[in-house]
């Protein structure tokens, strides 16, 4: 018998150990992506992380590579301060709806705005997570969350917030894409969007940042392959999959 | 032929894999892993054609794949 | 980084507080700023964007007083000598961001060039925020290190200081200072400095995007050692509790190594006026008219407000059988005096002499309530 070449295994960059992250939730498909990317790009020894506040906090404790914390929707200042003084590192931050769309939509504004060379990784799963389940600013309208208990109003919570499409009129903006998770063709097509990012920061192009659809089956209350069906069927009629800019 | 080898400590029973194996390969396991949930187990390996669906969509990274 | 010639070269220029300081973190080797615009200290921001590029280093308006902080954050994880400055509404919008550097360990330099409050205030010189500065500011058991000058050249010349605290400490500092400081024009003396601080090797900041061999924990790449990671998250049991116990022993240490302070007659003053900042020129200025007058009065100004000059305090009666009063006198409503009485314990009077909003103490105020003590 021929001897079985490894066609499918952990990425170098990706510690091998458990997450703590729940069954089913997204956050280990996007880190193990993210993994295979800094090495298929050969960047491990050049990559720095901005960890954010939210369910991903301890991903640096994932990867395998230098990374930072930051406080709660600081990651792009963060990233700023350390992309300015060290520009031949490939910087990025992860970070989730209510780190980048909420507490961070300042920072995550401007740092766009300005074309900080970095890129993002922002993880849409419509909710807090790590707090509990309560409304994020990317919630469906009629979504049941902690603090929307009757379903999210348009008229009292506002409508979910699409902060992809705003950044892509900003000129600094030079790559916006949003993908999901909710297939392995769909997981493979986020991979293929995350390399583009990461490459358009190591070409210097400015701002890049991949939306990804993740699920998290806890708090929307559902087992883990209905809440990819929902994201199919549900979340990606509202936050529309595709090139964005 | 294709190998599938799950981590069964790592698995978190989402069965994310049972659900997207295109020939329904993969079922859960009958006994509990040390997390008290059932793994993921391959239960014919003889069919499977190492298209890596189970891989791409595990959450845990639990898979690897020899072919 | 400066030519040979040029260190030895002593130059003599006519500058603002606000502008010494920016040249005083140049010259220190500070290679990032970031800073967001407000009055009193808008000429530090000005100074930094002028010529911090050509330093080499960064220079960065900041949609916001917090990204500011969270980009000097950033700045530091990577190993570049880093500042911001605000005044006091900014700074309390930074407590977020200093609080994390003290967690993470991290050094930087926070100026405060403060201005009056509580809330919007006015843009009048105060010294309200002393205990903000002095008992930490944000969450946490944690301190910053906190420099008062009180003349340009002092401004400039504690900027290596707080650069060189900041690397050996891994803490924030705070140079504090007031609108008056800030936009007071005297002559200022650029020379050359050493590490000041005791024991310590000065860390020189190399160019922007060398690796800082000194700082073995900065994030520059993995390459050729084991990632690291900057963080102030400590969830697993205990991790926490042993994270503050390290840093309590690091605030015993500089408690013991760093406090600074200038005096004036405490061997045989009768009555020693405390005062830091401008208000102890103004202070000063009074115990002179006071000496003039044949009044035994003495001064005795603090430099680092924390860690709190204590010994020279609880020395005073032992040194001087005749001192019975210490009149405290601040641009603020008794901040210094709790140090004050709290480092004296009990043992001899404390008088206090304070405005705020914007009045500032004369010297005839002092030299007529030390007229009343005496």
């Amino acid at each position: 018998m021929k001897e079985a070449q490894k066609i499918f295994s952990r990425p170098r960059s990706l510690r091998n150990i458990s997450t703590h992250y729940c069954g089913g939730c997204g956050h280990g498909i996007a880190h193990r992506l993210v993994a295979e990317i800094v090495d298929e790009l050969g960047i491990r020894e050049r990559v720095i992380a901005v960890a954010p506040v939210g369910c991903a906090v301890i991903a640096y404790d994932y990867w395998d590579f230098d990374c930072s914390e930051a406080a709660h929707g600081r990651a792009l200042a963060v990233a700023t301060g350390i992309k300015r003084v060290r520009p031949q590192n490939i910087v990025f931050t992860y970070q989730g709806d209510g780190d980048l769309a909420a507490i961070g939509t300042s920072e995550t504004i401007h740092a766009a705005n300005r074309g900080e060379n970095v890129t993002v990784i922002f993880i849409n799963n419509a909710i807090y997570g790590m707090t509990g389940g309560q409304m994020a600013p990317t919630t469906l309208l009629g979504q049941r969350t902690a603090t929307t208990p009757a379903g999210r109003q348009i008229g009292v919570h506002g409508a979910p917030l699409k902060i992809s499409e705003m950044l892509a009129l900003l000129p600094a903006v030079k790559y916006i894409e949003r993908v999901s998770l909710h297939s392995p063709q769909e997981v493979l097509k986020a991979k293929s969007a995350i390399k583009r990012a990461f490459q358009s920061q190591i070409d210097n192009l400015g701002f890049s940042m991949v939306e990804v659809l993740s699920a998290c089956p806890t708090y929307w209350d559902m087992p883990p392959k209905k809440a990819l069906d929902w994201i199919r069927d549900v979340m990606s009629k509202e936050f529309p999959l595709g090139r964005i800019k | 032929m294709a190998k599938v080898k799950i981590d069964i400590e790592k698995c978190k029973g989402c069965f994310l894999c049972v659900s997207f194996c295109p020939k329904r390969l993969i079922k859960p396991d009958s006994k509990l892993n040390r997390r008290g949930v059932r793994p993921a187990k391959m239960e014919i390996d003889s069919q499977c054609l190492g298209c890596a669906m189970c891989a791409v969509i595990c959450p845990d990274c639990c898979i690897e794949i020899y072919k | 980084m400066k030519s040979k010639s040029r260190q030895k070269e002593i130059k003599k220029i006519l500058m603002t507080g606000n502008e010494a300081i920016a040249q005083g973190a140049i010259d220190a080797g500070c290679r990032f700023y970031a800073g967001y615009p407000i009055t009193p200290q808008n000429e530090l921001t000005a100074y930094m964007a002028r010529c911090m590029p050509d330093s080499g280093g960064v220079f960065v308006q900041s949609e916001s007083e917090v990204a500011a902080i969270n980009m000097v954050f950033g700045a530091s994880c990577a190993g570049a000598r880093s500042m911001t400055s605000s005044s006091s509404p900014g700074i309390s919008l930074k407590q977020e961001g200093i609080s994390y550097i003290a967690g993470a360990e991290l050094p930087a330099v926070v100026v405060n060039i403060m201005r009056g409050g509580p809330g919007l205030g006015n843009i009048w010189p105060s010294q309200s925020d002393y205990f903000q500065a002095t008992r930490g500011g944000g969450h946490g058991d944690y301190h910053s290190i906190v420099l008062a000058p009180s003349s340009v050249q002092e401004a400039y010349d504690l900027m290596f200081l707080a650069f060189d605290l900041a690397d050996n400490y891994r803490n924030p500092v705070m140079v504090l200072g007031d609108g008056i400081l800030g936009q007071m024009m005297e002559p200022l003396q650029v020379t050359s400095h050493k590490s000041q601080v005791t024991g310590q090797k000065a860390v020189v900041c190399l160019p922007i995007g060398k690796a800082t061999s000194q700082k073995t924990w900065a994030l520059t790449g993995c390459e050729g050692r084991n990632p690291n990671i900057i963080k102030s998250f400590r969830m697993k049991e205990g991790d926490l509790e042993k994270l503050n116990l390290a840093l309590q022993k690091k605030y015993k240490a500089i408690r013991q190594k760093e406090a600074r302070f200038e005096s004036l007659f405490l061997e045989d003053a009768k009555i020693i006026i405390v005062a830091y900042g401008t208000m102890a020129r103004i202070a000063k200025g009074a115990v002179g008219m006071l000496r003039a007058k044949g009044k035994k009065a003495g001064l005795l100004r603090p430099i680092t407000l924390w860690p709190f000059p204590e010994k020279v305090f609880k020395d005073l009666q032992a040194r001087n059988s005749k001192l019975k009063t210490l009149l405290v006198t601040e641009m603020s409503y008794g901040q210094m005096l709790e140090d004050v009485k709290l480092a004296l314990d009990g043992k001899l009077k404390v008088e206090f002499l304070g405005r705020a909003g914007g009045g500032v103490p004369t010297e005839e105020d002092i030299i007529r309530k030390a007229g009343k003590i005496l």
